[in-house]
């Protein structure tokens, strides 16, 4: 839709500038205060302009969080998370869309219904799955009184236990499980053209060979928008974490450590360096959608040909 | 060489019929069409052949293997796609020889192989292009090469020319034509352009609502078609059919009153119910005071440029003949025309099959056949 009028074009540059301040100010205020050393920025008024103690802030904030290890647990966890994700998307979409079988649509329901089911909703039994990844497997065999019959053969009471609290595997596991992915796929596996599928079965590729050849290199833009969301989003992940991890100094993230650099009740104020840290942890994700929002964009609005 | 052999061959998606029971051979080494309109089960029947749809009954064998529980890949097909199918990631030369690379064929054979077929059908100057890159033409000879390079028992065309503009499409039939003369293989081609059909085919399959309507070679279809349905749809302008009954007295009566007389015709089908048709190219005008001339009233008339048609309305029955004369025929106007028996074709109404007539017919119907 192209609209000439000066005054239309006026209020949509000034809506745009004035969304484009709304996101930047805090950021400004980040870098600054991170800067600026304890005199500095305990001033009120904060100044508004940058100081230079932004490396030294950062080397306190850095060894007070303790941020190299952590930096690395959640590097793998995003990861993890999004590789992970991309997997379990790809086939499961591929499934839903390319075979068919009785259960299709009650497969693609079941796994779209927990779109509306998010980790913070169902966070009591995701933890306590979490406890005992196996828990599932004991009530089933619990209930049909597999449990006991066993007992009574063997004397041996069965109890499987599988405990994924204070693991890589417990922190990205549940991130993993949600259908934003497999949606997101579907719906790009849907545009494929039947004739395309069934030129690959005339030229003597079977069902694997078509994945891999045809359709990832196909879902290219898809896989990185779908990497960029899923790396940012766990990223900065906190409650899942906060609440897997007791053992925080091996499994702790980064965006849990922050928390550790918000000044003491009755502790020095030292903002700089809590701002400082926050520059830091904001780092990694930034420059992924830096690298990849040209893709980012491309996969969320169409494909390219 | 390899013949396809279709038996019994029906379809049904869920309860519902599409193909009716196919009884087909096509012979080895023989470009067959099947026409019909859309939604006559044609490409399905196709898709059959090539695999892509179970066959509910009946047995399809490609040369002496009946290949009903074959994989596509197993049946030595090759197929072009109306929409070319390329894959849109792969370069011309990734397209054309990515089956071969499925089968196993090592590197340097394989690119051989391509570069000779793309060759053929002028396509090495493109290999490294992706299909994005290639203009309609050039998308549908990448995916003729694709077909080609595999060295298939049986070619087969989904309606592979339905996108390309008209011109295009008469350098494509012939280039079709060619490849068939050079290779040999057995093709299957679809479409519902009668014009490609009749100009590609050795022989005609044409299809209606899931039946077989016919099967011949085009002259024969064009003229000697055995139904009412085979009539109607192959021609342009379409035959004149008119609907009516031979009474006692050697007259065909039809429409409102009309009458044409037809004695030689007439007396083995006394009161049947039937319909004759005649291609307007053999409908002549003749002067008013001819003896049997059928008297009719101009509706309008189309300049072909070589000739024009007159639409023509002789008792309420529509009558089209292709006329060279150059006078003005406004609406209105009365001429008169005149059809020789020889030329009839009677169709029963009960049945839409033809009805054989006598032996001056058939000579006259042989003889442009054989022409």
């Amino acid at each position: 839709m192209i609209e000439r009028s000066p005054i239309f074009d006026f209020i949509t540059y000034a809506t745009m500038i004035l969304g484009l301040v709304l996101v930047l100010v805090p950021f400004w205020v980040t870098i600054v205060a991170g800067s600026q050393s304890l005199q500095e920025v305990s001033q009120v008024p904060l100044n508004l302009w940058p100081s230079g103690h932004l490396l030294e802030n950062i080397q306190t904030a850095w060894a007070r969080a303790d941020l190299g290890p952590k930096m690395i647990n959640s590097l793998i966890v995003a990861v993890g998370v999004t590789t992970g994700k991309i997997v379990l998307a790809a086939l499961s979409a591929f499934a839903i869309v390319f075979f068919n079988f009785k259960a299709r649509m009650l497969c693609f329901w079941l796994i779209f219904i927990t779109l509306m089911l998010p980790l913070e909703v169902r966070i009591v039994p995701t933890y306590s799955i979490a406890a005992n990844a196996l828990l599932p497997f004991q009530t089933l065999l619990d209930t049909f009184g597999i449990t006991s019959l066993l007992e009574m053969m063997s004397g041996v009471r069965v109890t499987l236990e599988w405990n994924l609290l204070n693991s890589y595997t417990g922190l990205i596991l549940p991130l993993v499980a949600t259908a934003t992915g497999t949606f997101l796929y579907r719906q790009f596996f849907m545009t494929i053209p039947d004739e395309l599928v069934e030129a690959s079965k005339m030229d003597g590729s079977g069902p694997i060979r078509f994945f891999f050849e045809v359709l990832l290199p196909l879902s290219r833009t898809n896989m990185l928008a779908l990497a960029t969301i899923m790396f940012v989003s766990s990223w900065n992940q906190y409650l899942w974490p906060l609440l897997i991890t007791t053992d925080r100094a091996n499994f702790g993230t980064v965006v849990m450590q922050l928390k550790a650099l918000i000044p003491a009740q009755n502790g020095t104020p030292d903002w700089n360096v809590t701002m400082a840290g926050a520059l830091i942890i904001m780092l990694p994700p930034l420059l992924v959608v830096a690298l990849m929002q040209r893709w980012f964009v491309r996969g969320l609005i169409s494909r390219d040909k | 060489m390899t013949a396809i052999t279709l038996s019994g061959v029906k379809k049904r998606y869920l309860k519902n019929p599409v193909v009716h029971g196919v009884d087909v051979t096509i012979e080895s080494g023989e470009f067959v069409v099947i026409l019909g309109p859309s939604g006559c089960g044609k490409s399905t029947l196709l898709r059959m052949i090539a695999g892509l749809e179970d066959i509910t009954e009946g047995t399809i064998a490609i040369g002496d293997t009946v290949v009903n529980k074959l994989e596509p890949r197993e049946r030595g097909c090759a197929m072009v796609f109306q929409n070319y199918a390329l894959y849109p990631h792969m370069s011309v030369a990734q397209n054309i020889g990515y089956a071969l690379k499925v089968s196993g064929m090592p590197r340097a054979e394989r690119e051989a192989k391509v570069l000779k077929v793309a060759k053929s059908v002028g396509l090495d100057p493109y290999l490294t292009r992706k299909p994005g890159e290639l203009s309609g033409g050039q998308r549908q000879r990448v995916a003729m090469a694709r077909a080609m390079v595999r060295e298939p028992k049986v070619f087969l065309f989904d309606e592979p020319f339905s996108n390309l503009d008209a011109k295009l499409r008469v350098a494509m039939r012939a280039e079709v034509r060619g490849l068939h003369r050079g290779l040999g293989v057995t093709s299957v081609f679809v479409t519902h352009d009668q014009t490609e059909a009749m100009t590609l085919a050795d022989r005609l399959i044409i299809m209606n609502q899931g039946v077989v309507e016919q099967v011949g070679k085009p002259s024969e279809v064009y003229h000697r078609p055995a139904s009412l349905f085979v009539a109607d749809f192959i021609g342009s302008p379409a035959m004149n059919l008119v609907r009516g009954f031979f009474g006692e007295d050697g007259h065909f009566r039809h429409g409102k009153g009309g009458m044409i007389h037809l004695p030689t015709v007439a007396p083995s089908l006394v009161s049947q119910e039937v319909s004759i048709g005649i291609r307007p190219e053999l409908v002549r005008r003749v002067p008013a005071n001819t003896k049997d001339a059928i008297a009719a009233v101009v509706d309008y008339t189309e300049e072909l440029g070589a000739a024009r048609l007159i639409y023509a309305d002789a008792d309420g029955s529509r009558l089209i003949a292709v006329d060279h004369g150059t006078d003005a025929l406004g609406t209105g106007m009365p001429i008169h025309l005149a059809i020789d028996e020889a030329d009839l074709h009677v169709f029963s109404q009960d049945t839409g099959r033809r009805i054989e007539l006598g032996a001056a017919q058939r000579a006259a119907t042989n003889s442009r056949i054989n022409a």
